[in-house]
């Protein structure tokens, strides 16, 4: 099984959330994460969904959602040519003795301190999936106290843009 | 004898003005897909100051509804003020059940969308099940509940209840309306997604204080579905491979679903059979989309279906699938299933196509446009002189054919064979009648040994299987099609699901006849026992034979229907002649048969169709006819 980035851009209605979540889960297909927000277009939002599945589930789950009335479009971005990122936020033990070696690791990923204590250093960073995973895994040694992390947003690379297009002008 | 009510006369006289207009065609072609507003049957009506209650009937009325179903409560009591004075016909129901069956029985036999209304709460979760089974069932089907007014909605307000969340899955969309003003395009939006591409339920919910706003009516209104363009036309180079596989196959099978039915593709289905002369077998759902007296018609594939058409999907080296899904009824263990087939798929829904079995020709379009091209590719390919010899293949089947008829056997007990009714039912009544049948045996029993001739003859709940669909059914059939004779063919568990609808029957001059196939048991779920859980029949005995409760025909005649019953072969053509001359009145017939019939052929669940068994402990013999 293999990721895949799937970018759907959906009117942006209530309940149009519900829907595609409660598609994934009673057809059966897990979603690895999930990103939402509006796009240029404010009647239009846009759902980044990153799915575990073979190509032959993935392109019924495609078919599925493309079925629901509020999906506009469906575009499963290649990894090749497309631009992913996650933000995390992890608040790392960083006493006097500890300090330096975590500012070191923290500069190394091009990573950012966001707020200070005396006893943390709260560490904000953006990257693909396996970069804040490499980061997570030097910082443990330090002690992990609390961590938050999005949903991957991804975009296709080149002047071509995925946009909602002539089908709603109707709109 | 029921004498018919001052109701039942009002309404036969509505029914026979009814009558003098233009005769209704069931084939009709649904509307096109493009997102322009629906047919407007009624003068389009000038904008006016109503409340959201009169738009949302000015709107049923201006999309040409003819007819509701339905039960009022608080949330919807505003909507049935402006009702009073409407041209839309309400029928008042028993149970919401019953109003969201009746409005798929009416949209199965007249191809229109059917319309049923609820309050909310308990009004709007009665509705659930016909709303699945119209989901399963491709039906185009409008049910419009009330809701607690907004500000309340989220407090568990009295009868609350999230029908819009609760039926996410089993609608092809729903709406919650957030102001009056969106009811006309909301509604035109409705209908037009129900009939429209793969036709299915459509729920729009109104909160009450919606409908008691103030607002301008304005018509027509302008569709809003952006991401909703579904795809009518085949692409041209997918038919003409098709036409080519059809070309040079030697044992090919067209395999006919409900969504010829549906699209009104009976006729080009013919067409292409007789041109071809390639063999039909018809899914449950597709019963009379292809006449079942036509030679090339093998019957019906799957769990109950013909050695012949099972056989002859299993053996097949070509399937052409229009409209059909690949269900696991058909397919039985699907990895065994034809195995030496090339597939091509043509479907209305992007989504069946691959979803069960890989498709090596994927066709989305319509099937009223796929059967078309089709009939023209393959007559390009035989006028190039490709045209294959089926004579083998022909002769191996009608061999099947011969060898292993439906049939059965008269019980051993002297009972009343349910088959023997049926069969009589069908040759007495004629092709012209619509049938409706419940669930379990003598559904079954109903598919194979009643002759479907026509489309839109036949109607049951094949996907959810939903017991209790009869009698409402049947109903909102008669409803559709007044000048059609209508029976509903129930079991007598089915029966007892939902036979108070027999009272809107009577009062609302309905007259439905039904024949209860009455074994005094749950037959189907007793077969299986007797098959698979060694003659062990827990909790499958009804008692309607043992202690004749409930009396079908005191309970008919309570019901305001005529009651009669029928125990022995002799009296079978007899009751059933009686049973016709009756037009005042619903008429039940309570046909007590023998418990011990089952339905035969049968590929048991999960296993695969090589091993259809065509009575108990008779397997057919295929080996020798191995190609």
């Amino acid at each position: 099984m293999t990721m895949h980035t799937l970018s759907v851009l959906v009117e942006n209605k209530p309940g149009v959330l519900a829907r595609v979540s409660g598609l994934f889960s009673r057809r059966g297909f897990n979603i690895g994460s999930l990103a939402v927000g509006e796009t240029e277009n404010p009647d239009v939002s846009r759902i980044t969904i990153v799915v575990n599945a073979d190509s032959s589930p993935l392109e019924q789950v495609t078919k599925q959602l493309n079925k629901l009335v509020n999906i506009i479009k469906i575009v499963e971005l290649d990894p090749q040519v497309s631009v992913a990122r996650e933000l995390l936020l992890v608040k790392v033990r960083a006493d006097r003795s500890a300090r330096g070696q975590v500012l070191e690791t923290v500069n190394l990923f091009r990573a950012r301190v966001v707020d200070v204590a005396p006893e943390t250093l709260t560490v904000e960073a953006t990257g693909t999936p396996d970069k804040l995973a490499a980061l997570l895994r030097d910082l443990e040694a330090f002690g992990i106290k609390e961590m938050v992390q999005s949903g991957t947003v991804a975009i296709g690379r080149g002047s071509r843009s995925i946009t909602a297009g002539p089908a709603l002008r109707a709109a | 004898m029921t004498r018919p009510t001052p109701e039942t006369l009002a309404n036969s006289a509505r029914r026979a003005r009814a009558a003098v207009e233009a005769p209704r065609d069931v084939d009709r072609p649904r509307p096109a897909a493009t997102p322009t507003v629906p047919a407007v049957r009624t003068p389009v009506p000038a904008p006016a100051q109503v409340s959201g209650a009169g738009s949302l009937v000015r709107s049923l009325e201006a999309l040409g509804v003819e007819v509701i179903f339905g039960i009022p409560g608080g949330a919807i009591l505003p909507a049935y003020d402006p009702l009073y004075d409407s041209t839309v016909r309400h029928i008042l129901v028993r149970h919401e059940q019953g109003a969201g069956h009746a409005a798929t029985g009416y949209a199965q036999a007249t191809g229109r969308v059917g319309v049923c209304v609820a309050t909310s709460g308990p009004g709007a979760t009665n509705l659930v099940t016909p709303i699945a089974d119209a989901y399963m069932d491709s039906v185009p089907l409008v049910a419009i509940t009330g809701q607690v007014a907004r500000p309340s909605i989220g407090t568990d307000a009295f009868q609350e209840a999230d029908i819009q969340g609760i039926t996410l899955p089993i609608t092809k969309h729903n709406f919650l309306v957030q102001s009056a003003e969106e009811l006309p395009r909301v509604l035109a939006e409705a209908f037009h997604l129900a009939a429209t591409g793969r036709p299915g339920p459509v729920l729009v919910d109104i909160p009450k204080d919606v409908l008691q706003a103030s607002t301008v009516f304005a018509w027509p209104p302008t569709l809003d579905l952006p991401g909703y363009r579904p795809t009518l036309h085949p692409h041209g180079k997918q038919i003409r491979e098709a036409a080519r596989l059809m070309a040079i196959a030697r044992r090919p099978v067209l395999y006919v679903g409900g969504g010829v039915l549906k699209a009104g593709a009976t006729d080009g289905l013919r067409q292409l059979a007789e041109l071809t002369g390639i063999p039909v077998v018809t899914t449950l759902m597709a019963l009379g989309a292809f006449p079942d007296s036509h030679p090339q018609h093998l019957g019906m594939p799957g769990m109950h279906g013909t050695v012949a058409a099972v056989y002859g999907l299993q053996k097949a080296d070509l399937i052409i699938a229009l409209g059909a899904r690949f269900d696991d009824r058909v397919t039985g263990q699907l990895d065994s299933f034809a195995p030496d087939a090339a597939v091509v798929h043509a479907d209305i829904d992007p989504a069946e196509i691959g979803k069960n079995r890989h498709a090596d020709v994927p066709i989305v379009g319509d099937a009223r446009h796929v059967i078309d091209e089709l009939v023209g590719a393959v007559t390009v390919e035989q006028s190039a002189g490709h045209r294959p010899d089926l004579d083998d293949w022909w002769s191996q089947l009608q061999e099947l054919r011969k060898r292993y008829p439906l049939g059965y056997d008269d019980p051993a007990d002297g009972t009343l064979s349910p088959q023997y009714v049926l069969r009589r039912l069908g040759e007495i009544v004629g092709p012209e009648a619509v049938y409706v049948a419940g669930v379990g045996q003598h559904q079954m029993w109903a598919s194979q040994f009643i002759s479907y001739e026509k489309p839109r003859t036949w109607l049951n709940s094949g996907g959810l299987g939903t017991m209790g669909y009869a009698v409402p059914a049947a109903m909102g059939a008669k409803v559709g099609r007044p000048e059609t004779v209508v029976w509903g063919i129930d079991g007598d568990g089915c029966f007892q699901m939902t036979s108070q609808e027999l009272a809107t029957c009577a009062l609302e001059g309905i007259p439905v006849k039904i024949a209860v196939i009455n074994n005094g048991n749950l037959g189907m779920v007793r077969q299986w026992q007797a098959l698979f859980y060694g003659e062990r029949y827990s909790n499958t005995e009804l008692g309607t034979h043992k202690h004749r409760i409930p009396d079908f025909v005191k309970l008919a005649e309570a019901l305001g229907c005529v009651g009669l019953r029928c125990e022995t072969a002799e009296d079978v053509d007899r009751t059933i002649a009686t049973a016709m001359s009756i037009n005042d009145a619903p008429v039940v017939i309570d046909f007590v048969v023998g418990k011990d019939a089952m339905v035969w052929p049968m590929v048991a669940a999960g296993t695969s169709n090589d091993e259809i068994m065509f009575a108990r402990g008779v397997r057919p013999v295929f080996d020798e006819d191995e190609v």
